[in-house]
């Protein structure tokens, strides 16, 4: 017989509760656990998420009917208790708890472990079926210490009274994550800001997300940006628009940044290993103390995390869901 | 360790000479005695480990991380090395990849010249637990032999020039003198010792260059004309049996490129200093001089086969002479160097050395005609030598020209874009181009990325963005509709185009908005400029 929790290429399906978790198309009751575009996309009639979710997919698709879970609120559905849990991941970000027939299932969307100033910490759930991501999931995935890469940024910066450093960062949650990491080390400049981060970091400020002097980096002049730090979209790294900035040092934040080829590839002078996913000792990590009975992969490098747990006598099963780990821009 | 991998990394990623040469100059100067120059000896290629075997590596890790999981991310990751560096576990109890600060650059050196080749692996693996990522990395590079982050011996020299202050030529003239740690030369560097003594060493001396010419004539009465090979320039320093015969063989950037050309560097026995062009003998001219195509596949090889040499034999064509035994010719007249080089023939190998002849022409408009009808595949055009001219280092005005045989051109439509680097980032800059085939397909025949003015180049771009039709990486293709006129030095039978051609130092000449990309050349026509 079917379990009553069901993975679909299109998302997770809560066969009681009628519902989907993050489904990639259009559906009647969707549970999204996070605002990133492969897990939160527009035209469901209706959802449940956090307030700061539906306020991020509000800002980017329009007006979307949605009932707000606070963390650590219950919910009840077809049968099914649901609780929203923080994820770490981004401002917003949860787990979905679902307890139905004597049985757990945690669905992380996407998680880290590391501190991040913008939202509150995962938290550890104990269950039965704990469905996991799997981004970093090869053991060359350990991301440092992120006060350490903060520092060689401000070293680069401070370095080059001349210049600028334009920092690729994600526009939704590595943005304002890198700017609050910033802050927190004491830098107090002025930051500027690509168009496309303008309206996601207004958001923030207005969820309560202190980020100090933002800037517009479009009707700036030049000479007013040497020596600061510009925030832009990765696209927009090598692209037109950063001409118009005083002699950039290419910065980026993401975990891929790790490995050297890929930074080259992308033309990066300043790779900064700054992720806002679960490392591979994170992830092993996270499995063992949650302890479940069975670990669902949903996407990523899921072959290398298969065969750990495989090698740990941990049930496991990839899902393959489409249209996840858009690995070009977020990470 | 860490002052040294930080720098290996950033050297890595900054794409600028002058980026790279800060870097070097800013660890020269920072960083402690002796492991700045070991740092500086693994820079220039000077640092004469025992090579760990790869597979030797590999054994190491799968003994101390699930193979499977290696293999995994050594696919994915690529390098060996650094897969390695970064898989390796941190021992129980130390916080996960950091470095201790316990292992100095020169610890590293002396713990792998100490061991032998079968201790290795347990030594590495030791030193390993105390670094973090970038010092593994590091170390494993050292100790396979090779850092392969893109730089020259010639670069690292002028790093270290730059660091304090000094000209690289300076430092160029003492080098062979000295060997690793270079404690002399720093000493020398920083003020706290006379200058090396590089009497008796094979020194690399500046070359002299040329300035293209641009006068409609000279007068030949003041210039000698001699024929302009396409080959590599070379230098050939040897210091006699009085210095124990060492002979060095120098290429135009002042790197030493002995080891690749061992039977050039092996028949040179004499004391002096001598600047030629490096050629291999084609079979199908009469033992003359090949194509530059020939002499390609000898370059850049660290070690050349038996049946390379004899496949690609290399010879000297000599230019000029600069030191004969203790006495320096470089003041005197062309002229006069010219009848010393001419005088010293006879003590060389004639299979490995022969003289560059100078042209024969009444008049200027006479070797304009030689020039025009010279059909020698190697002859890439003509020079002109002020008669009184000195050897100095450099282009000097109106001392030397060069002047290049016209170059050839083809219209091809360009077929794919790629960004540049540094400051054309942002440039879909590199354009592959192709000609038609007898089917009506395009087949790339080149890659150029310069010819250009500023403001074509940003048509070029707008164009490139407008017109793209597929996209692969870093790469577009677009619409078939560009022609471009491109100018080549010369054309090549080659493996690596579909088309079978490839050219020399191709550069966009024109954009020929005007014409229809149909009615570009076909790649059987420039099939016939091959030579």
């Amino acid at each position: 017989m079917a379990h009553w929790i069901e993975p679909h290429p299109t998302g997770i399906y809560v066969r009681p509760a009628d519902a989907w978790i993050d489904p990639s198309v259009p559906r009647e009751r969707a549970l999204v656990t996070h605002g990133h575009a492969d897990h939160a996309r527009g035209g469901h009639g209706h959802v449940w998420a956090t307030r700061e979710t539906l306020a991020i997919m509000g800002l980017r698709y329009g007006t979307a009917s949605g009932t707000p879970v606070g963390y650590g609120e219950e919910i009840r559905l077809g049968g099914v208790t649901i609780r929203y849990v923080p994820a770490g991941h981004v401002l917003g970000s949860a787990q979905i708890v679902l307890t139905h027939a004597g049985e757990r299932v945690v669905v992380t969307g996407d998680y880290k472990r590391r501190p991040d100033p913008t939202c509150p910490p995962f938290e550890p759930v104990p269950c039965d079926i704990f469905v996991t991501e799997a981004t970093f999931g090869l053991p060359v995935f350990r991301h440092p210490d992120t006060g350490s890469e903060i520092d060689r940024l401000l070293a680069a910066l401070h370095a080059n009274p001349d210049r600028s450093v334009l920092v690729g960062a994600y526009a939704l949650g590595k943005a304002q994550r890198v700017i609050c990491e910033l802050r927190a080390r004491g830098h107090h400049d002025p930051i500027y800001l690509h168009g496309a981060m303008e309206r996601m970091c207004n958001l923030y400020v207005e969820l309560g997300v202190e980020m100090g002097d933002l800037r517009p980096a479009t009707d700036v002049a030049a000479k007013e940006m040497r020596g600061a730090i510009i925030v832009a979209p990765p696209s927009a790294l090598n692209d037109r628009w950063s001409r118009r900035l005083p002699d950039p040092i290419t910065a980026m934040a993401s975990g891929w940044m790790r490995v050297r080829q890929r930074a080259r590839q992308k033309n990066v002078e300043l790779p900064l290993i700054l992720s806002d996913h679960a490392d591979w000792d994170e992830l092993t990590d996270t499995i063992r103390e949650v302890a479940p009975t069975e670990t669902w992969i949903t996407h990523g490098r899921e072959e290398a995390l298969l065969h750990w747990c495989m090698t740990h006598q941990i049930r496991a099963r990839a899902l393959a869901l489409v249209g996840r780990d858009d690995e070009e821009e977020e990470g | 360790m860490r002052p040294f991998s930080q720098l290996l990394d950033a050297l890595v990623y900054t794409r600028s000479r002058n980026g790279k040469l800060a870097l070097i100059a800013a660890y020269l100067r920072s960083a402690p005695d002796p492991d700045r120059g070991w740092a500086l000896a693994a820079l220039t290629g000077n640092l004469d480990l025992k090579a760990v075997k790869s597979s030797a590596i590999g054994e190491m890790i799968r003994a101390r991380v699930d193979p499977v999981l290696y293999e995994m991310s050594r696919d994915y990751v690529g390098d060996l090395a650094e897969t390695v560096a970064l898989l390796w576990p941190t021992p129980p109890g130390e916080p996960p990849d950091l470095d201790d600060g316990t292992l100095t650059l020169a610890a590293v050196v002396d713990r792998l010249h100490a061991t032998s080749r079968a201790a290795a692996p347990d030594a590495l693996a030791q030193m390993m637990d105390h670094l973090d990522a970038s010092g593994r990395f590091a170390l494993l590079k050292l100790a396979t032999g090779g850092l392969r982050v893109g730089i020259s011996a010639r670069l690292a020299k002028t790093g270290f020039a730059q660091a304090f202050g000094l000209d690289v030529d300076d430092v160029e003239q003492v080098w062979h003198a000295l060997s690793p740690p270079y404690t002399a030369l720093f000493d020398w560097a920083e003020g706290r010792a006379p200058r090396p003594d590089p009497a008796g060493t094979p020194f690399f001396r500046p070359f002299m260059l040329a300035h293209p010419l641009e006068a409609d004539s000279v007068d030949l009465a003041d210039y000698a004309a001699e024929w302009k090979w396409d080959g590599i320039r070379i230098q050939i320093v040897g210091t006699g049996p009085e210095h124990g015969r060492q002979t060095r063989l120098y290429s135009r950037a002042g790197d030493d490129i002995s080891a690749s050309f061992p039977e050039i560097a092996a028949a040179f026995t004499g004391h002096a200093v001598l600047d030629g062009e490096l050629l291999v003998r084609g079979e199908f001219q009469g033992g003359e001089a090949a194509s530059f195509n020939a002499l390609q596949q000898r370059l850049g090889r660290k070690l050349v086969s038996a049946k390379m040499q004899a496949d690609y034999p290399a010879f000297v064509r000599l230019y000029d002479l600069l030191l004969e035994g203790d006495e320096d010719l470089r003041a005197l007249p062309w002229e006069q160097r010219r009848a010393r080089l001419e005088a010293y023939m006879p003590h060389l190998d004639a299979t490995r050395f022969d003289l560059s002849a100078t042209i024969d022409a009444a008049d200027f408009d006479a070797l304009a005609d030689i020039r025009a009808g010279a059909r020698d595949a190697a002859i890439e055009g003509v020079m002109l030598k002020r008669r009184d001219s000195p050897y100095v280092a450099g282009r000097k005005a109106a001392l030397w020209y060069k002047w290049k045989r016209d170059p050839l051109t083809a219209d091809c439509v360009m077929m794919y874009a790629q960004r540049g680097h540094g400051k054309r980032s942002s440039f879909y800059s590199d354009y592959t181009f192709g000609c038609w085939t007898p089917d009506g397909e395009l087949h790339p025949v080149g890659k150029a990325y310069s010819g250009f003015t500023d403001e074509e180049l940003k048509w070029l771009d707008r164009f490139v963005r407008q017109n793209t039709v597929a996209r692969f990486g870093p790469v577009r293709e677009v619409e078939k509709t560009l022609v471009l006129e491109v100018a080549f030095d010369s054309i090549h039978d080659s493996k690596r185009h579909k088309s079978g051609l490839a050219m020399r130092f191709p550069r966009i000449a024109r954009i020929r908005r005007d014409k229809p990309a149909a009615e570009a050349d076909t790649v059987e026509g420039l099939k016939k400029l091959v030579r």
